[in-house]
Order: structure tokens, then sequence, then C-alpha cells
């Protein structure tokens, strides 16, 4: 403690340089918490994804549909608990930037299917009793202020009406919560019984099943047996884990977490040589300073302890304030207004980033510190 | 470490031999050199530019180390210890005031005299009020708050010998401390050394060019080609 003052002192001296020095950590910080925030963003579904889930759809391509027999046949495999179809509805709300899923579903099969939507009884026999009712994610109701005993139209891309129509109404009447901060609360699920019926063609027909297998440790053994049983038929199935499921969706995009690691690793690069830069001119213009600092008795290792101090202190202003700040950006919400419905800093990451500002004060103020740490006094003091 | 030396005599050093390296150059600075300097003297060591004076001095307060020979500094021998025991030594035995005064120039007058301190067990308290005592000595208290650009050389210097005497070291090495002061700040810093050697009793080395600066001292040695005498050698 009674060296910070020694410390910050020191970072006093050419106060232009130390600010811009931190104003450009805090920046790679900036950059590290929000990429952060957007890489959970897409692995969201990856990392609450069951272990005991599998998704089962058409081999060819998920737009494929599979026969809604399937599934009394998928839960007679040995090791199959249960399975439960859906699929994808892909209609609009308004306008289509308003983009979120819908998904006809058997309401008991997905309370049963995932116990981490919390659903209150009220709404679950409300939505049982109800065959044009929905069940809403709390973050998609807060999205557009909708309120239960809402009348919501939707428009269909995909499923026609048998009357021709193309806008399904539905009645908001059950609601979910996440279980945990993850857990994607931007889905919209509608009766199948009340889609088939109303659907104008492909009646028995369903997009894929999650199929909840009975010991985790199978689930490869199982997805090849699902497989197995559909093999040369006409419809083939692939069934694969429901985070690999879901990383593929995301991977369409891109390699996501390739592509933000590989930004981050450049800008932390940069400032590294940025912040190493301060801290090799600092020790260069104090050689003096140094020297009169071991000859009053300060030792080798005290030295390099005040430079690598001055190293984190830097760092650490800087880098807090970025992560500060990257955290306020991240509060403020979903920046895609709807395609990011998992978006927050995990507590995981606020300490990696911690991590990496320890781990940057080390690399960018070690070779200045053993410098000074091996300084001559005598020959310094010539200087 | 071997212990020796006796208790009139602060510092014994015994054929001491000093040799740099400078590519494949070897300069031969000190060669055999004797020296013993009593408890409570004040010394002045003069000779012309790179006669070893400095080099000398370095090796008496421990921030150098002889190629050959010993160095006893109050009974213990120093050239032999290691890094980090001979700066604890240093912070411990030896006050040094420089020919530039050296002081931080992001701290106040109060707290580079607080520097040395830090290397101690003192409170914060403490350290201010013992670093308040050692700036009352110099004549300086009223300019514990100024920042070294705020003190003029004279100042500077006396803010130097309060960073110096402040740990209350038994040994006082000075290289050339008037060397960048005018005349009038020059004899009161000569003066404040004077009176740190005859009332506090602390044993001086003095490296100086200046003739009236040695006058000052007890007992005046010249350097040259790495031997001491008590004549200058022109």
């Amino acid at each position: 403690m009674k060296y910070f003052y020694l410390i910050f002192s020191s970072l006093k001296r050419k106060k232009l340089r130390t600010s811009l020095t931190i104003l450009s950590i805090m920046v790679a910080f900036i950059l590290f918490g929000y990429l952060t925030a957007i890489r959970q963003a897409f692995d969201a579904g990856v990392e609450v994804a069951g272990a005991d889930r599998l998704i089962v759809r058409h081999k060819v391509s998920l737009i494929q549909l599979l026969p809604q027999s399937y599934e009394a046949k998928i839960e007679r495999i040995e090791g199959v608990d249960n399975a439960a179809h859906s699929t994808w509805f892909g209609g609009i709300y308004q306008e289509p930037k308003n983009f979120f899923a819908q998904m006809p579903v058997e309401p008991e099969e997905l309370f049963d299917m995932y116990p981490e939507f919390i659903i209150s009884d009220e709404h679950k026999a409300a939505w049982l009793e109800t065959r044009t009712g929905v069940l809403v994610g709390r973050g998609l109701m807060d999205r557009f202020g909708w309120k239960v005993g809402d009348r919501i139209p939707i428009n269909a891309t995909i499923w026609t009406k048998k009357d021709g129509g193309r806008t399904w109404e539905f009645d908001l009447v059950a609601v979910y919560d996440g279980a945990e901060k993850g857990t994607d609360t931007s889905q919209f699920f509608i009766r199948y019984d009340f889609f088939d019926e109303t659907r104008a063609g492909g009646q028995g027909l369903v997009g894929w099943y999650t199929v909840r297998v009975s010991d985790p440790d199978r689930a490869a053994e199982v997805a090849a047996a699902i497989d197995a049983e559909f093999a040369n038929s006409a419809q083939e199935t692939k069934a694969e884990p429901e985070g690999a499921f879901i990383q593929g969706f995301a991977n369409q995009i891109g390699n996501i977490g390739f592509i933000i690691m590989s930004i981050m690793s450049a800008v932390f690069f940069t400032i590294l040589l940025v912040a190493g830069n301060t801290m090799a001119y600092t020790v260069r213009e104090r050689t003096n300073e140094l020297a009169v600092l071991k000859a009053i008795g300060f030792t080798d290792r005290g030295v390099l302890g005040l430079v690598l101090g001055e190293s984190l202190a830097i760092t650490l202003v800087g880098g807090a304030l970025g992560m500060g700040v990257a955290w306020l950006l991240v509060s403020m919400g979903d920046p895609t207004d709807g395609s990011f419905p998992v978006f927050y800093l995990p507590t995981f990451d606020l300490f990696l980033g911690l991590v990496l500002i320890v781990a940057m004060a080390f690399i960018a103020g070690i070779i200045p510190a053993l410098q000074a740490q091996r300084l001559q006094i005598a020959d310094a003091l010539r200087r | 470490m071997t212990d020796s030396g006796t208790n009139d005599h602060l510092v014994k050093v015994s054929g001491v031999d000093k040799v740099f390296k400078r590519g494949s150059e070897v300069i031969h600075v000190l060669g055999g050199l004797d020296l013993e300097i009593p408890n409570g003297e004040f010394l002045a060591l003069m000779g012309p530019s790179g006669s070893g004076k400095s080099t000398l001095l370095n090796l008496v307060g421990g921030l150098d180390r002889p190629s050959e020979g010993t160095v006893v500094v109050g009974g213990k021998r120093i050239d032999k210890l290691s890094d980090r025991k001979l700066a604890a030594w240093r912070a411990r035995h030896v006050g040094l005031v420089f020919q530039f005064y050296n002081l931080m120039p992001v701290l106040s007058a109060q707290k580079n005299v607080e520097l040395p301190l830090l290397l101690t067990k003192l409170s914060k308290a403490e350290r201010k009020k013992r670093a308040s005592i050692a700036l009352d000595i110099v004549g300086l208290s009223h300019r514990n708050g100024h920042y070294p650009r705020q003190l003029s050389g004279g100042e500077q210097q006396r803010t130097g010998i309060a960073r110096a005497i402040v740990t209350d070291p038994t040994l006082l090495l000075c290289d050339e401390p008037t060397g960048d002061l005018d005349r009038k700040s020059g004899d009161e810093i000569l003066d404040l050394l004077q009176a740190l050697n005859k009332e506090q009793g602390k044993t001086i080395i003095m490296v100086t060019h200046d003739i009236h600066a040695a006058a000052r001292a007890t007992r005046t040695l010249h350097l040259n080609k790495g031997q001491l005498s008590t004549e200058a050698v022109d």
C-alpha cells in the first residue's frame, strides 16, 4: 500500500501519454466486453442446451419435413425417454424486421421436455383450454409490450390457411420465464392441433423432433440407433445433440466464435504493443531515478515490482473503465432489436476480463521491469 | 561473510583494484588502494576527472563492487554481501548526496525525503514526522509541499541532504554536492555538512573539485591514477 503513491505519482509524469495509453486499453476492453456479449448471444442456446436432449431432423435439410408418426417409433427405441415435435412457422408480426421464432408444439410435451421454462399452473391450464392460444416468452412479451389477453396477428410466409388466408390470429394466454439467465425467452409457441387443422397442407408432417434420452452418456449411441431406425426410408433422419444442432444454426452465419476471437486477438496484440511501448519509454526516461531508488536501498526485485505495478495500474484503470463502459452498453439491451434474445455479459467473462488485464500488465511490463531490475547503479548514475 | 576492522575506523579499504571493461579495452581505475577513515571524520576526496574518486565513493557506499580487495564499513565486509543484503545495508547505514540532487520530480520535497523510509516498517505518521524533522534540520520545513521544479538549486540540494539523513545513517557520501551550485548556495550546503559532521557526528566522505569546499573537511586526500596521497599531484 505504501508504494501506491510512488506508482501513481510516476504515472502523472507524462499525463498525456498515460491518458492516451489508458484510453487505448479502455477501447480494447470495451470491444472485448461488447464482442463477448455478442458471442454469448450466439452461443446462448448452445450453453443452455440440455445434455440429455437430441434433435432429430430430416437428413437432407431442416426444411424437409418428417412424418408425425416417427414420434411413436422414436419413443420405442431403447434409451429414449420422450420425444416431442416442433415445426417452423416462420410468420411475420407487423413487419419483417420484427423477427422471432414461432413454433407449433404439443403443449404437454413442451412442459415435459423443457423444465427450464417456468410457467404458472394457471397459464398452463389456460393454454390447454384455448386452441388458438399461444405461450410466449417474457422477453418477447416485453419487447412488443404485449399482455395476457392480447390477440396477436401473424402473417404466414409458409403456412397458408385452408381458407386461403395468410393471417393467423392467436390469443396470448400464457407466459414463460427462464430458469437460467441464458434461457431463451423470445419464443412464441402455437398449439399443434390448431395449427395442423387450420393449415392448407402438410397435415401429419412436422419439422423436427426433440428427444430426451434416459442416460446422457449414451446420447451418441441413441442418436445412431434413431438414424438406423429410419435408414433407407423415404425420410431418413439426422440425430444430433441439441447443443450441436443450435451451434450449426449459428454457424450458418459463420464461425462467430472464431471471427470474434480473431478480432479481439488483433485488438489485444495492438494494444499490448502500445502499452509495452509506453512502459519501455517510462523506464528508459527514468534510468537515473531508478538507479537512485536502488542506491538508497530499494532491492532489484523491489524496482521490478514498482515497474510492474505501474504497468498494472495503467492497464487496471484502462481495463476497468473499458469493462465498465462495455457493461453499461450491454445493459442497454439487444442492439439488433430482437435477433439477440439473450444479450448479457456473463460473470465468467467479467472475471476473464480481469485476468486479461493482469496478463496484459505483466506482458507489457515484464521486459522494461527486467531491464530496471538489472540496472547497475554506478553505471546508471553516470548516464 | 568475514567481519574485520576496528571500532575507531568506520571505513577500511584494503588492496582494492577496480577494473572496467569497455569492449576489448581494459581500464584500471583503482590499483591496490588502501584507505582508513575514522569514525566522525569529514574527508574530502580530490583529484582530476577520471582519477577514480566517484568509483571509490561507490565502493565504500556499496553501490559497486571491487575487482580485487576488501571493503569493510562499520565492521562489516560489504564487498561480499549479496545484492539483496547490500541493498538493505545501504538503506540502513548510508546516506547519499548527488551533484545533480537526483530528486523525484513528481514527488514533493516531503515525499522525496520520505522515500528511504518506505523501506522501513515505520507507520505513515512516523514516516511523515521523521521527514519533517529532516527537512527542519536542513531549514526547509516551510517548503515541504513544494516540488523540485519549484525549489532553487540550493533548496533542492538541501532536500537531497534531508533525504540522505532521514534514516540517521552513520556514513554520508557526497559526490560533488556543491558542483552545480553558485558560491553562496554552495557555502550553505557546506555549512550544513559541517554541522552534520560536528554536531551529529556523521562520518562524511565528499568528492569535490573545489579547493574551497575541501577546506571545510577535516582531512583531504588526493586521488591520482588510482592511488591516494595527501598531496595534490600536478
